[in-house]
Parts: structure tokens; C-alpha cells; sequence
């Protein structure tokens, strides 16, 4: 049993990393570009799978379980980072926070 | 049937997506990438891959939003003012709405004959165990490993050490 083609899959998941990389350009708020950008990991790990599916093997599927092990790891030393930022700085918006840029 | 499982859940994950990014509240963002993730988990298992299904279900919907939604109360932190495009957000748009546009109807207009499809790989537990615990036993280790070093580094990034300030 197997779901539409390869090409299908492989839109939706571009369309999804779209969505999140159009996320990342239009929000200020640090915590929902991070969001975003765990979208567009999810995205990329949609089209990891269903090229392992329609190989027939299980390597792709391996892969996909070592990132999802390293998103997790980044996503708790990122929101520490942002915790840590909001602590000096008392806020989370990105504007605010071009200390570097000037 | 299989096709209109796809297709419901690639209309939800989408609609889903959109709703974290144009959401104006950050809570109601994060519930729905919660959403999106499960649709994805979905779609997950109509690829045949239950195993992995479970996996983001248990640590992407369970662990990583509990925690975004923990830092958002947190932090208070309300959605923000969008400010208007300054030019470099604008050339970049562009360009990956080109390069998306390109790959979609290429991908879309792709009509050669479609290869066999391979039989559906040995998806219970014991197969991608199997792999893990003989071919990626080393890449399992240092994944292990580096989960440990992130709870160190969590650690020390939030627990604030006395005379220790400026390491910040």
C-alpha cells in the first residue's frame, strides 16, 4: 500500500519547507522563526523517507531517526540560548536584538 | 483510498504549516505546528515507515512543543509586530519562490513511465533495529553521546553560577 507517487511527495514536502523559509523572512518573534525552522527540517526529513520508501530499504528511515535525535538536542540548546537572551535583554524580537549588526 | 488518505493529510499538514506562520498568537502557533506534525506522522505511516510515525509523535509532539509552548509561557513572549520587507528579504522571496515554482513543475510535468514500485521493506521494530545495532552502531553511540553533551550545555547555558556573570 503506498500513497500517490514520488513526485507528489517530494512537492509537499518543498511546499512545506517553503512555508517555513517564507516563516523565517516575515516573522520578528525569535521563538516562531525557531518554529519555522524546525518545519523546514520536518519538511526535509518527508522527502528522506519517501525516497527510502520508493528505494525499498531502510537506510533512508535510519537517517531520518539520527536527525530527528539531533533536532531534539538542538532544539533544547536553542530555546536555552533564547532563555539566556530574554534574560539579558528582556525580549525575544528580532529587531531588538541587532546588537551585532550595528 | 491510499491516495485520498495522501491527499487529506498533505491538505491539513499544509494548512497547518501556514497557520504557524501567520499566526498572530504564539501559542496558537505552536499548537498548530503541533497539528502540522502530526500530519506528518501521518503521512509517515502511509509511507510505510510506522516506526519513525511514533518517533515524531512521541518527540517532536510530545517533548519538543511541550517545551516551545513551556518557554513561550515563560518568556510571555506575544507575537510581535510584522515590520515591512526591507529589500534583501524581498530579492530572497523572490528567489525562492522562482526555485519553487521551477521544482514544482518539473516535478509536476514529470510523466516518464513510473519505475516498479520495490516491496514495502520489513517495517516492524526488529528491522530498523536490526541496521541500528550492527551497521550504525557508531553513528547510534555518538548520537548518544551528543545528546548528553546538549543536556550539559543546557545545564550550564541556564543555571546562573555565582561570580561567573560574564561568561554570558
Amino acid at each position: 500500500m503506498i500513497p500517490a507517487s514520488l513526485n507528489a511527495c517530494l512537492v509537499l514536502s518543498a511546499v512545506l519547507f517553503a512555508i517555513g523559509f517564507l516563516g523565517v523572512l516575515v516573522r520578528r518573534n525569535t521563538l516562531i522563526i525557531y518554529m519555522c525552522l524546525e518545519l523546514m527540517l520536518v519538511a526535509s526529513t518527508l522527502a528522506l523517507v519517501a525516497f527510502s520508501r520508493y528505494n525499498g530499504t531502510l537506510d533512508g528511515n535510519v537517517f531520518v531517526f539520527f536527525i530527528l535525535t539531533v533536532a531534539a538536542a538542538e532544539v533544547a540548546v536553542g530555546l536555552a540560548i533564547i532563555v539566556a537572551l530574554f534574560r539579558k535583554r528582556q525580549t525575544v524580537q528580532v529587531e531588538l536584538l541587532n546588537q551585532l549588526k550595528d | 483510498m491510499d491516495n485520498l488518505l495522501f491527499n487529506l493529510f498533505a491538505v491539513f499538514t499544509v494548512a497547518c504549516a501556514l497557520g504557524v506562520v501567520f499566526n498572530r498568537n504564539t501559542v496558537a502557533a505552536a499548537l498548530c505546528l503541533l497539528l502540522c506534525l502530526v500530519g506528518v506522522a501521518g503521512l509517515f505511516a502511509l509511507l510505510d515507515a510506522t516506526l519513525l510515525a511514533f518517533v515524531l509523535v512521541f518527540v517532536y509532539a510530545g517533548a519538543v512543543v511541550a517545551l516551545f509552548l513551556f518557554i513561550i509561557m515563560l518568556l510571555d513572549a506575544q507575537g510581535g509586530t510584522r515590520r515591512p520587507f526591507g529589500r534583501m528579504a524581498i530579492a530572497a522571496g523572490v528567489l525562492a519562490a522562482g526555485l519553487l515554482a521551477t521544482g514544482v513543475i518539473l516535478l509536476a510535468g514529470a510523466t516518464g513511465p513510473a519505475a516498479p514500485l520495490p516491496a514495502s521493506p520489513d517495517n516492524t521494530l526488529a528491522a530498523p533495529a536490526q541496521l541500528l545495532f550492527t551497521q550504525y552502531l557508531l553513528p547510534l553511540q555518538v548520537v548518544g553521546f551528543l545528546l548528553l553533551i546538549a543536556m550539559l550545555g543546557v545545564i550550564v547555558l541556564s543555571k546562573r553560577f555565582e561570580g561567573l556573570e560574564d561568561i554570558k
